[in-house]
């Protein structure tokens, strides 16, 4: 398979981005595919190892090096084909995912590892592009009905596989559209809506209903849906967002970062006038947290018009590489730096912010921080430590805090009964999903916390088995094993 | 014999030998003959065995003449003429009451035949002379003394009363239920012979029987046997000879053998013996070793009229098949017989007389050696070895040898030697063999098909692909290539996933049965270069009664490879033109929807169904599983295929029908070699024609048409089955078949008795029900009307996520390599648990264990984790097949600790013997001698602290290996003693090694090169390797290794890293088991590897028996392997298992990651150690007790296993013990080199030049290893200079003579010389020349024996005579002069010189990948007698090549004082034209490659 020496004769090559100058002007996405000869080289490189670390740095378990080599082979349409046998959505994690796998890669040991995300993302659009991905509706139904509430991608993959189980399936959304963090949180220029429509239509024509609007525990009764339904599927995310308890934190100009974002693309949706939004126009700029979400400010802002943009990480600069505590094959905190931050920001690490400093209306103009020590000692949690002397202020119009989330909301877990976690997740386990309360299920950030997409979609897909389980007695839908890789 | 306990079963027992006869062809009675045959006996005895009290011999035995003379004056009755009279040695039970049963039996029988009972005379025995063992099975002994019923009677009428009575006899006797029924035996029964034998040491037969001593005893013949057998309670009746036979060899086939011989008495038909035939039947007595099986076959074929030669050739057929010089006639005669008979095939030298005739055959290919000698006074003297008789030179007439396939026979009536052309077209010239042949024996290629194209009338191949469980892998991995390139696909390091009993994904149910392969006591064959002696073709249609010959018996249907194409099934089904064939076809699906127990109704079924057809006329019957569909899932092929082929033995109408199996699950060859070991005539995986078609389709498979594609898939089966039959030593197909040589494990028995009868199953597991839960966990999956049946991966091959489990997995890894890096402890316990719990995921059987009867000691009190780690060892991994990086890694960690690594095949650079400035030292403690002999010399073996012959690998049991020629760069070059960019071959055999005696041997060779070192003998866990380890064990090893299968390999083709050999936890228990009962524990120290990962793996290895631990794939990932498994590809990315210098850079493991690793797994060993009580390893060794069986873990599949045999614990008197305790007694003291060394002071220490003069014997051995040693020890390999040690013999040296000699020493033998000359020369000088007093004509006269030179890296060697057959395998350096050779020369030879100045053999050259030869090719025939198309065959022309010619022969003429040499320098111009010069492609390529690259340096 593959080809024995591909990794010897190639070297690892990535799509390329439109230059920051060109990009920021619009929220498009900005990258240039490889030509086809260049990705079969890349799928060349795969190496089929005998044990594919890949595979476990995937929590989809994806086949990648199955799927690398029809791609060296050219023969796209069976690439498409694995690839959509572990991953229902593999253009969301062909752009989103922080491709642990590619960390994982065996070849990454001594060289650059594959290009795997890039290759996912061009086997997926290749198969739109050929009108490969057509809607495959059950050939025979059966008598269950499953309600899903939450359409993100922990949604929208338990939804396609119970749909493919022959149940009955529902979407629940609350807001307008489906999509969940994909579509609200997640700017275009990172991944285009219509990437999730089309995506959506193949599902719709699967048979799976969809009801947007509907707001399961505000404007319609969970035990009413638990009475309608065989099975319900918690796909709700963990949307309870951290806040920062400091003085002046109600400034005017203080922001979510979600309510930046989410206005921002129903601007770009079109579903509200620029007028509308947070606009950082000719503002200065910070985004505290330096996160996904932070990069994703940074970029927005940065298209807005921004003065100046700034970034504030509370923990230290991470390293470069690959930190020797965090050897391979293991995900490694390192700086990333992503192509938002290549658009221009200044970034700082070690920083903790003190207060917000408003003007007389109440308008935010600056804010105070210090500088942070992290003392680590065996055994124990680090320590944070400011450093005398370090503090600062900084004069700024708009802050956004990309400071991430605590956990799910309570009103479902209220209504259906069920239990939370410490962290205020709902509770169940990886076994069987199921909560406590016989014939509720959860999957995806409100069951286990904020998280990436790949593990939504691989929540979403693993509950769905375990619903059809539940529902059938046993079940054909596939099963990962346990074999991710652990984080060290 | 022994009873079956634990995982011990008897029928596991082997045996070997040393035979000969000696015989008068002026027909003259002598007492003399006798005694020279015990002489043969004693002078063998090195090739025979003791038990454990030091006495009892494995058995021996002297038939002779009936000594009419003798017998008048010594019986108390009245005798008639000698021949109207037969007489027996009668063994009896010792209880009077019991006694005289048996003779009121047999008396009664006699009557019965029309007979009369002369008398009984009591034979005077000493049972003085018995060992402990013996006395204990000594049986009371009388002569028994018969007479015709009257004068006229023919002597063949007379033969058959006898047969009858003696038979009808046994088996009342045997059927009662007598205490001591099994000690009633006749040795034999006839007019002309008598056989005195039991369990004796060879010089205590005639101590025992008193009649021997006397001198009126004489005789005209004498054959002789004694035997080495692996088990230590061997039995009286089993001592040779037999009554028309003795065997030294194995027939690998027996199992076969004997239930074909069991359907042909279904239809067995004798006007001789009328009814009584009924009675007769079975021939066979189960329960007897394979020669006394053979002999009882030999005896029943007599009967039918046939003469002792034909009856030989029929069973022992030469390799006819592939030979274009054999006569048509002969041709015909062995055609013909192959309809009727199977060959009896394994390595055999047999000796055979019925008094009229006495001779010997040879089996197909050579594999015994068995030399003879004609005296001018008349004698004739034959035996496994030269110079066991005395006899003055100049009374030789000629000196002989049998060659592979012929017979040597002695017409005792005429007075002399009928040689093998001559009685064979006499034999074969009786019948019309080829008339009825051409007219009956229909060929498939003959028969006209059916126009169009091929059709597949099944729909929707993905639903059936899913119903019989093809993975991607199946698709992919295994039917792609084999269509693509005809040749199995090749895989690399071990099998780390659950046996299928484990798994928990459904399991073919061929996964559940394990392929036996050869070891020690025979040797696997090499299939690929020695082809000609192979053949898988087989014959189909109704069997006929073995006593009538004529045209019925060939109203058969021939196919070349039965594994056929959908094509050629649709011409035999519908083959309608022919009333000699009626074909039926029967289905063997069943209905899934009625719920379970439907599959066991589907069988019985399947049964009737067959037998109807049988019954209806039906000779050819098709078992077919097509059209599976929701409603229909199949029978499992296997199932149905040995269900209905024991049923129909049942039913008494096997012998009338062949089995086609039409099927879609065979893929692999393991599938089919089972289809074929359990009955099945022809084979068509169809579906494997369907997905081969789909793949031309999609273009998976290039270039290739349809029929070519199945056809390269056919032929790429054919191969591999070869290749199987060729790991258990059997040469065709014909005899495999039926055979059944597997071991299921994991179903429980109950289910193998019925349905696989005679499989060997120890641990139980599954049943029926469980089958059929797997199929329909497939059906259903295939069916389910939503989820689109996806074909799985697999993941059997290469982990891949949710499918197979393997036990190195990302996690596994990821946690060894940090821990060994971090040095952190807790993260060892991390990985150690993930590989130890397997409560949740079954993997091994060790898994299933747990540790009982705590008794708590503090972890102080235990021995050190520095004693510890000196009984670990690393595996043996080649430099070559890994980096020299890797290699010196681990060489250095395991030197630092006290350990031992192991250079593997591959020889080792001599500055590695040195330590370095920092104390580091690279030397590897183990140096392995293993089948291709690389860089094996006096010095590499002197630098071992142990000696490791690896017989077999547990990743590829029975097979050999090849290192490609681009892998072999200058410095593995170097190492390996070869020549840069030169394939080398590791042939499946030790070319040394065909047998018991033959191990030991060897262990005498390389014990006698380095006395100091502990010799190590490599054995792979299969079902029983416990008797195969006691052979070991007497055979002197010092230590035994039981290599579970799952060891690693740097490739090997799948089928063998998946199917063959077992898990050691069963091999290890099953030698501690038979080691122990057999009170040879002590002696040896047991070792044990394969897979093993933690303290706990070790901890249950020791508790089963072991005392020392191997490790490979744990310290390879500990220094940075990832399982690539790619070390067949030279691509390793991490610098292991390449030599590609860019890769190799990659390396980054330290000896320190290695240290840390056998620190952590000796801490936890520690750990359970002090938790069961144990301060040392010694205490804990075989104290099976603390183990349990894990009752937590349920599991559908696994809750059938049953343990107790793996825990069985041997009931021993109290002083036998369960460790090493001592050494081996290796009996060196007497070695003659003692002499040389004390004789050669000057010249070892001094290097002043030296001359001695000494006699020498056959038993004199490896003369010159012992004085190499010494040398080695002070010189290195640079040894003496030239010609400082010269020593003339007189006499017949003994085997390996001059073996691993090194320079310096010059050695001359005036005589002859045994097998093994010059084996793993090293620099010394060989003359064997003819005395100056000796008459014979050296250049038609034998004066070596066979496998000469093996291995051999340097040095001259000049043979004033013939060798036998594999002159120069495996030579590397060593230059030769000989007058010719048998069949199979310069085998492998991988460089040096030969020239041979007469007749060659057969293959000559095969695997010839270097050096040179040269021959004189007198009659033009050599380029026929060549193997294959890279040899490069030419004049010689190059004047450095006549140069180095005309010296080599100066030196032989100066040497030997040869005439032939003498007369070919006379005639010098006119004979270098009939030189031809053999020069191998490869090599020629390699000298060219060479030659530029050093142009380019300059």
């Amino acid at each position: 398979m593959g080809k024995t020496t591909g990794f010897l004769e190639f070297k690892r090559q990535d799509e390329t981005y439109q230059t920051p100058k060109d990009r920021i002007k619009n929220y498009e996405e900005f990258t240039i595919p490889l030509k086809e000869s260049k990705l079969k080289d890349q799928g060349a490189r795969c190496m089929d190892c005998g044990i594919p670390f890949c595979h476990s740095g995937c929590p989809l378990g994806n086949l990648i090096p199955d799927f690398n080599d029809k791609v060296y082979q050219g023969k796209w349409k069976e690439a498409a084909e694995i690839l959509h046998s572990t991953n229902n959505f593999p253009e969301f994690t062909g752009r989103l995912c922080p491709a642990p796998c590619e960390e994982a890669c065996v070849l990454g040991i001594n060289e650059d590892p594959v290009s795997i995300e890039n290759i996912e993302k061009n086997i997926v659009e290749t198969a739109f592009t050929e009108g490969w991905i057509i809607a495959k509706p059950p050939k025979v139904r059966t008598d269950k009905t499953v309600a899903v509430i939450g359409s993100g991608p922990a949604g929208l993959a338990a939804a396609q596989q119970l749909n493919r189980a022959g149940h009955t399936v529902t979407v629940f959304e609350r807001d307008k559209k489906v999509g969940g963090l994909l579509r609200y949180g997640i700017p275009d220029f990172k991944m285009e809506k219509n990437v999730i429509d089309r995506r959506v239509n193949v599902l719709i024509k699967e048979g799976i209903v969809f009801k947007t609007n509907v707001h399961v525990g505000k404007n319609v009764d969970a035990n009413q849906l638990k009475s309608e339904f065989d099975a319900v599927v918690l796909c709700g995310g963990a949307t309870v967002r951290r806040n920062i308890p400091i003085p002046g934190a109600d400034l005017k100009g203080v922001h979510q970062a979600m309510d930046f974002l989410k206005l921002n693309n129903q601007y770009v949706d079109g579903l509200v006038d620029f007028n509308d939004i947070l606009s950082a126009k000719d503002k200065n700029v910070i985004v505290i947290g330096g996160g996904d979400t932070g990069s994703d400010c940074i970029g927005t802002s940065n298209r807005h018009g921004a003065n100046s943009v700034t970034n504030f990480e509370i923990l230290s600069k991470p390293s470069e590489g690959r930190p020797a505590n965090q050897p391979w094959p293991y995900w490694p905190m390192k700086l990333k730096t992503t192509s938002s931050h290549q658009e221009g920001v200044e970034r700082f690490f070690s920083v903790s912010t003190k207060e917000f400093i408003g003007d007389a209306k109440g308008q935010l103009k600056a804010l105070k921080t210090v500088e942070v020590e992290w003392i680590f000692k065996k055994g124990e949690r680090p320590d944070l430590k400011e450093v005398p002397g370090s503090e600062k202020t900084w004069d700024c119009d708009l802050v956004l805090l990309a400071l991430g989330f605590t956990g799910a909301e309570k009103t479902l877990a209220d209504q259906f009964g069920l239990d939370m976690d410490f962290r205020t997740n709902i509770k169940a386990t990886t076994k069987d999903y199921i909560t406590n309360v016989p014939g509720i299920f959860a999957a995806g950030d409100i069951r286990r916390g904020q998280s990436l997409i790949v593990w939504a979609i691989s929540e979403g897909r693993q509950a769905a088995h375990h619903v059809d389980s539940y529902l059938m007695g046993s079940s054909s839908l596939p099963l990962k094993d346990d074999s991710d890789l652990p984080r060290v | 014999m022994l009873k079956k306990q634990g995982l011990y079963l008897p029928e596991f027992e082997h045996d070997n030998c040393g035979a000969g006869f000696i015989c008068s062809l002026t027909g003259k009675r002598s007492n003399d003959i006798i005694h020279k045959a015990l002489e043969i006996l004693v002078k063998l005895e090195h090739r025979g065995a003791v038990s454990s009290d030091g006495v009892t011999g494995d058995g021996a035995g002297i038939l002779i003449d009936i000594p009419h003379k003798f017998f008048k004056i010594f019986c108390e009755f009245e005798l008639p003429e000698a021949g109207d009279y037969a007489v027996s040695n009668v063994f009896l039970p010792r209880k009077e009451n019991q006694r005289s049963y048996c003779v009121e039996v047999f008396e009664t029988e006699i009557k019965k035949q029309g007979l009369q009972i002369l008398g009984w005379r009591d034979v005077p025995v000493n049972s003085e002379v018995l060992g402990q063992i013996a006395k204990t099975t000594e049986p009371y002994v009388k002569q028994v003394f018969i007479s015709k019923s009257d004068s006229k009677q023919s002597e063949f009428d007379f033969n058959i009363k006898l047969f009858a009575a003696r038979k009808i006899a046994e088996h009342t006797i045997y059927g009662s239920k007598l205490s001591e029924s099994k000690f009633f035996y006749l040795p034999s029964l006839s007019t002309k012979i008598i056989i005195f034998k039991g369990l004796l040491k060879p010089e205590h037969i005639n101590e025992y029987y008193l009649d021997l001593f006397n001198s009126a005893l004489d005789t005209r013949l004498a054959l002789v046997h004694q035997r080495f057998s692996t088990n230590t309670f061997p039995t009286w009746d089993l001592a040779q000879p037999f009554r028309y036979i003795c065997h030294n060899g194995e027939i690998n086939t027996l199992r076969g053998n004997v239930s074909r011989m069991f359907s042909r008495e279904e239809i067995i038909k004798s006007e001789a013996f009328g009814e009584d035939i009924k009675k007769i039947i079975p021939t066979i007595i189960k329960g007897k070793s394979d020669s006394a099986t053979l002999d009882m076959v030999v005896e029943l074929l007599l009967m039918t009229g046939r003469s002792l030669p034909e009856v030989m050739m029929m069973l022992v057929p030469e390799a006819w098949e592939k030979n274009p010089d054999m006569s048509d006639s002969k041709k015909a005669f062995y055609e013909y017989n192959s309809c009727q008979m199977e060959p009896w095939d394994g390595p055999a030298s047999i000796p055979f007389t019925d008094g009229n005739f006495i001779g010997a055959v040879l089996d197909r290919n050579g594999l015994r050696p068995s030399r003879y000698t004609v005296t001018k006074d008349g004698n004739v003297i034959m035996s496994s070895e030269t110079g066991v008789v005395d006899i003055k030179p100049e009374e030789v007439e000629f000196h002989g040898r049998l060659e592979p396939g012929k017979m040597f026979l002695v017409d005792m009536n005429e007075g002399r030697i009928i040689n093998d052309e001559e009685i064979k077209e006499k034999i074969a010239a009786k019948k019309p063999y080829r008339e009825w042949l051409d007219e009956n024996l229909v060929k498939l290629k003959d028969i006209s098909a059916k126009k169009g194209p091929i059709e597949h009338s099944e729909v929707d191949l993905k639903k059936r692909e899913v119903a019989f469980g093809y993975t991607k892998e199946d698709l992919n991995t295994i039917i792609r290539p084999m269509a693509q390139l005809g040749k199995e696909p090749i895989g690399s390091m071990g099998s780390d996933t659950p046996i299928a009993v484990l798994s928990e994904r459904p399991q073919l149910i061929y996964n559940y049965f394990k392929q036996i392969f050869a070891q020690v006591t025979n040797p696997p064959l090499d299939g690929i270069r020695e082809e000609l002696i192979t053949d898988i073709s087989l014959t189909l249609g109704s069997d006929t009664n073995i006593f009538d010959c004529n045209s019925e018996a060939c109203k058969k249907l021939k196919i070349q490879n039965p594994v056929i194409s959908k094509h050629d099934l649709d011409k035999i089904r519908n083959y309608d033109t022919n009333p000699n064939f009626k074909v039926e076809s029967i289905s063997m699906l069943y209905k899934v929807n009625r719920g379970l127990n439907e599959l066991e109704i589907a069988l019985e079924a399947l049964v009737s169904k067959a037998s109807k057809a049988i019954d209806a006329g039906a000779n050819i019957i098709i078992l077919s599983d097509r059209f599976v569909d929701e409603n229909h899932a199949p029978i499992p092929a296997l199932l149905a295929c040995s269900y209905v082929n024991h049923a129909l033995h049942k039913l008494n109408k096997r012998s009338r029908t062949s089995l086609i199996i039409e099927s879609a699950e065979p893929r692999e060859v393991h599938h089919f070699a089972l289809l074929f070991g359990y009955g099945a005539s022809a084979v068509n995986p169809y579906i494997v024609n369907e997905i081969v078609e789909n793949q031309i389709k999609e273009s998976e498979i290039s270039d290739l048409d349809y029929l070519t594609a199945i056809k390269n898939y056919n032929k790429a089966v054919g191969k591999g089955i070869l290749k199987v039959m060729n790991k258990i030593g059997i040469s065709t197909l014909n005899s495999y078949r039926g055979s059944q040589l597997f071991e299921c494990v994991g179903i429980n028995t109950n289910t193998v008795e019925k349905y696989f009868p005679n499989t060997p199953t120890r641990i139980q597991g599954i049943g029926l029900r469980e089958i059929e839960k797997e199929i329909l966990k497939r059906h259903k999956k295939a069916f389910n009307p939503n989820i689109e049946s996806e074909i799985e991966i697999g993941g059997e091959y290469r982990w891949r996520r949710g499918q197979e489990k393997h036990m190195f997995n990302p996690l596994t890894v990821a946690k060894l390599q940090e821990s060994v890096r971090t040095n952190k402890a807790s993260t060892f316990k991390e990985y150690s648990d993930l590989v130890n719990d397997q409560s949740t995921r079954l993997m091994t059987i060790r898994g299933l264990f747990e540790f009982d009867q705590f008794d708590p000691i503090s972890i102080d009190e235990v021995e050190p984790w520095t004693e510890i780690v000196k009984r670990f060892k690393t595996g043996a991994m080649s430099y070559g097949s890994i980096s020299k990086e890797a290699h010196e890694n681990l060489a250095v960690a395991m030197n630092r600790i006290g350990g031992k690594s192991n250079s593997g095949e591959g020889g080792e650079d001599e500055e590695r013997f040195y330590k370095n400035a920092q104390g580091d030292w690279r030397n590897s403690a183990i140096k392995q001698v293993a089948s291709g002999r690389f860089g094996v010399t006096s010095n590499y073996l002197t630098s071992a602290n142990e000696i490791q012959i690896k017989i077999a690998q547990g990743a590829k049991p029975g097979e050999g290996g090849q290192l490609p020629g681009p892998k072999v760069n200058a410095e593995i070059a170097k190492t390996r003693n070869s020549t840069p960019y030169v394939g080398l071959i590791s042939p499946p055999p030790h070319h040394d090694i065909y047998s018991i005696e033959d191990l030991s041997q060897l262990i005498y060779d390389v014990k006698s090169a380095n006395r100091a070192a502990r010799i190590n003998v490599k054995l792979v866990s299969e079902i029983g390797v416990g008797t195969v380890a006691a052979g070991v064990a007497k055979a002197k090893a010092d230590v035994i290794l039981i290599s579970g299968f799952d060891g690693g390999t740097g490739a090997s083709p799948l089928t063998s890293l998946k199917h063959c050999g077992l898990p050691w936890e069963l091999g290890v228990a099953e030698a501690q088991q038979t080691l122990v009962m057999n009170n040879l524990r002590n002696r040896i120290v047991l070792e044990c590897d394969g897979q093993l990962k933690t303290g706990r793996d070790v901890a249950i290895a020791c508790l089963l028996g072991a005392e020392e631990f191997g490790f490979a794939t744990a310290p390879l990932v500990a220094s940075g392997c990832i399982m690539m498994r790619v070390c067949h590809l030279n691509t390793c990315p991490v610098g292991i298992a390449t030599q590609n210098p860019e890769l190799r850079k990659k390396f980054k493991g330290k000896p320190e990651h290695v240290v840390n690793y056998m620190y952590f797994v000796a801490q936890e060993l520690r750990e359970i150690m002090a938790q069961l009580g144990f301060k040392t390893v010694n205490e804990m060794v075989g104290q099976v007790q603390k183990l349990n069986r894990n009752k937590a873990i349920e599991h559908y599949k696994a809750s059938g296993i049953d343990l107790t045999p793996i825990l069985h614990k041997v009931e021993v008197l109290e002083d036998v013990k369960l460790f090493n305790t001592e050494t081996q007694d290796h009996n060196l003291d007497v070695h003659l080199d003692f002499k040389i060394i004390k004789q050669a002071h000057q010249g070892i220490f001094r290097r002043q030049r030296t001359y001695l003069k000494l006699p020498i014997t056959n038993i004199d051995r490896a003369v010159g290893a012992v004085l190499s040693n010494e040398i080695s020890k002070i010189y290195g390999a640079d040894g003496l200079p030239e010609d400082t040690i010269n020593i003339d013999f007189n006499g017949s040296a003994g085997q390996s003579f001059g073996a691993f000699t090194t320079k310096g020493v010059s050695m001359t033998v005036h005589g002859n010389t045994n097998d093994y000359l010059g084996k793993g020369l090293s620099g010394a000088k060989l003359i064997i020349k003819v005395p100056e007093s000796c008459t014979i004509i050296p250049e038609d006269n034998i004066i070596t024996g066979n496998v000469t030179l093996y291995g051999a890296t340097s040095g001259e060697v000049y043979i004033n005579g013939k060798a036998g057959e594999r002159f120069c395998v495996r030579n590397s350096g060593a230059k030769a002069v000989v007058e010719g050779i048998g069949d199979h020369g310069c085998e492998y030879m991988t460089g040096g010189v030969a020239v041979i100045l007469g007749k060659v053999g057969r293959n000559f050259g095969a695997g010839m990948s270097g050096g040179v030869a040269y021959v004189l090719d007198e009659d033009q025939a050599f380029t026929k007698n060549c193997n294959g198309d890279d040899l490069n065959i030419d004049p010689v022309k190059l004047e450095e090549d006549k140069t180095q010619l005309r010296s080599l022969i100066e030196s032989h003429f100066v040497a030997t004082s040869s005439p032939l040499a003498k007369r070919i320098l006379e005639n010098w111009s006119a004979t270098l034209p009939k030189f031809k010069k053999v020069l191998p492609e490869e090599y020629r390529q390699a000298l060219l490659r060479l030659e530029k690259e050093q142009l380019e340096t300059v």
